[in-house]
């Protein structure tokens, strides 16, 4: 049991440094990632509402496709694929486009939710008193949408962290990738891909906590 | 006296069904109103047309000798429709209270937002009008924490904010326990003696009897009978009337 842990103090200064760049990338690769999610969603939500047909009916089908689709193979299309058309794109921007697009389809069915669970009343009263249809929805529907989504968002944002691992197969140094040059240097995977797990854990623990908090 | 609410020709139809269909009436200011009749009968989109919530499919709706939703030949967006729909406080059967607010901010938000009070005023203006329906006790206090009678107050004060020249009460009772009734009742019964002008859908009938002026029973879409409220409901002269009357005891 010794050998098991001693690596770890006998390392922590070389896989300190490597593992915290890793993490800073994991952490920018995600916030970018579902920073463009929300404008993503929200473009579909939008689009799924529009009066022409055209474009509700893309909005749809973009969802029901995106939805089958594995994050992997649509990172190896924009980022092996797309070159071939004389599209290229760097690795990270590759991988925060891949993962934005995949993860559009599910913010924004999550806004679409917490939009249809504000009743029709709550408007209906907002215009009676003599709101105009956007300050209805600014100051009565927007923030109660807001405290119903943000639970829901908050376990999307994990999902999408943990899904950025996936970013490592087209050369992303986010913290997999990392972990897997560090195995193959050290030659001590257990060890190391342990640290790798702590540190996604250490990230998404305290959005999995306060998601908690808030769905109570 | 010339009339506050003057409503002609009104109908309303959701595709091939016709729920309205050519309702005329005319409320003189300090008028109640109460609108009885069986479900279905059209009472609720007749008040819901009033305010545009509903937009009618015909017919010409004037408020102070001001037509409703028409402007220059054609119709209002919703937008345009604000300052009118402001001129009529609405109360509805569900309450409809804003969750994220507290009480007093239900009661203060659309002074603020819609006639630009300042937020000490629009304050004050919430507590005056909470006072009118007794709630000045839980004015800090979330809807989600009051029963429902004390939310239906709050609603009533809400509506009051904006100084509507006409209260329209959509069943505000029809959501309540019996216990409840009474208080919320009894607010409306204030504001009556007050002077003010509204229009009631409501199922309680001795409350209608008591407290309008008049009665317009509705059913299938059109008044069958109207008259000064004792006449109607204690001597109906119409079948369909004496039998929606026998139906329900009062």
């Amino acid at each position: 049991m010794n050998s098991f842990f001693q690596p770890f103090f006998e390392y922590a200064n070389e896989w300190a440094p490597q593992l915290g760049e890793a993490m800073v990338n994991t952490a920018l690769l995600s916030v970018s990632g579902f920073a463009l999610s929300l404008v993503f969603g929200l473009l579909l939500l939008l689009a799924q509402g529009s009066d022409y047909a055209l474009i509700s009916r893309f909005a749809k089908l973009y969802i029901t496709v995106v939805r089958g689709v594995p994050l992997l193979a649509v990172l190896f299309l924009i980022y092996f694929g797309l070159p071939g058309i004389g599209i290229t794109f760097d690795a990270f921007p590759a991988a925060v486009l891949g993962l934005s697009l995949c993860f559009a389809a599910q913010v924004g069915e999550v806004l679409r939710a917490g939009l249809k669970a504000v009743p029709n009343g709550q408007r209906e009263a907002a215009l009676s008193v003599g709101f105009t249809p956007s300050q209805s929805f600014a100051y009565i529907v927007l923030p109660q949408v807001l405290r119903i989504v943000l639970s829901p968002m908050l376990v999307t944002f994990v999902s999408l962290l943990k899904d950025s691992s996936l970013a490592s197969l087209i050369t992303v140094d986010e913290l997999v990738l990392t972990g897997r040059a560090m195995a193959t240097e050290y030659f001590l995977p257990l060890q190391i891909y342990i640290a790798v797990g702590l540190c996604y854990f250490v990230i998404a623990w305290p959005f999995s906590l306060l998601s908690r908090r808030l769905a109570r | 006296m010339d009339a506050l609410l003057r409503v002609t020709g009104l109908r309303k139809a959701y595709g091939p069904v016709e729920v309205l269909k050519g309702i005329d009436l005319s409320v003189r200011p300090g008028e109640k109103i109460a609108l009885i009749g069986p479900s279905g009968s059209g009472k609720s989109t007749c008040l819901r047309c009033l305010n545009f919530l509903e937009k009618p499919s015909a017919g010409q709706i004037f408020l102070d000798e001001e037509e409703i939703g028409v402007r220059n030949g054609r119709p209002m967006s919703d937008r345009e429709l604000a300052p009118q729909r402001s001129e009529m406080g609405m109360v509805f059967q569900l309450f409809n209270l804003w969750p994220h607010l507290t009480v007093t901010e239900n009661v203060a938000i659309a002074a603020r937002k819609v006639r630009g009070l300042p937020a000490k005023e629009a304050r004050e203006l919430a507590l005056e009008m909470l006072a009118k329906v007794h709630m000045t006790h839980r004015a800090d206090a979330s809807p989600a924490e009051l029963s429902g009678g004390q939310q239906q107050r709050v609603a009533i004060a809400r509506a009051l904010s904006q100084k509507p020249k006409l209260m329209l009460f959509d069943e505000p009772t029809s959501a309540l326990d019996p216990e409840l009734v009474h208080e919320v009742l009894k607010v409306i019964e204030e504001l009556a003696a007050e002077g003010r002008t509204m229009l009631i859908v409501t199922h309680e009938i001795a409350f209608a009897r008591d407290v309008a002026d008049r009665v317009l029973f509705l059913d299938g879409g059109v008044i069958v009978e109207e008259g000064p409220a004792r006449n109607v409901i204690s001597h109906p002269r119409e079948p369909r009337t004496q039998s929606f009357l026998k139906q329900i005891r009062h």
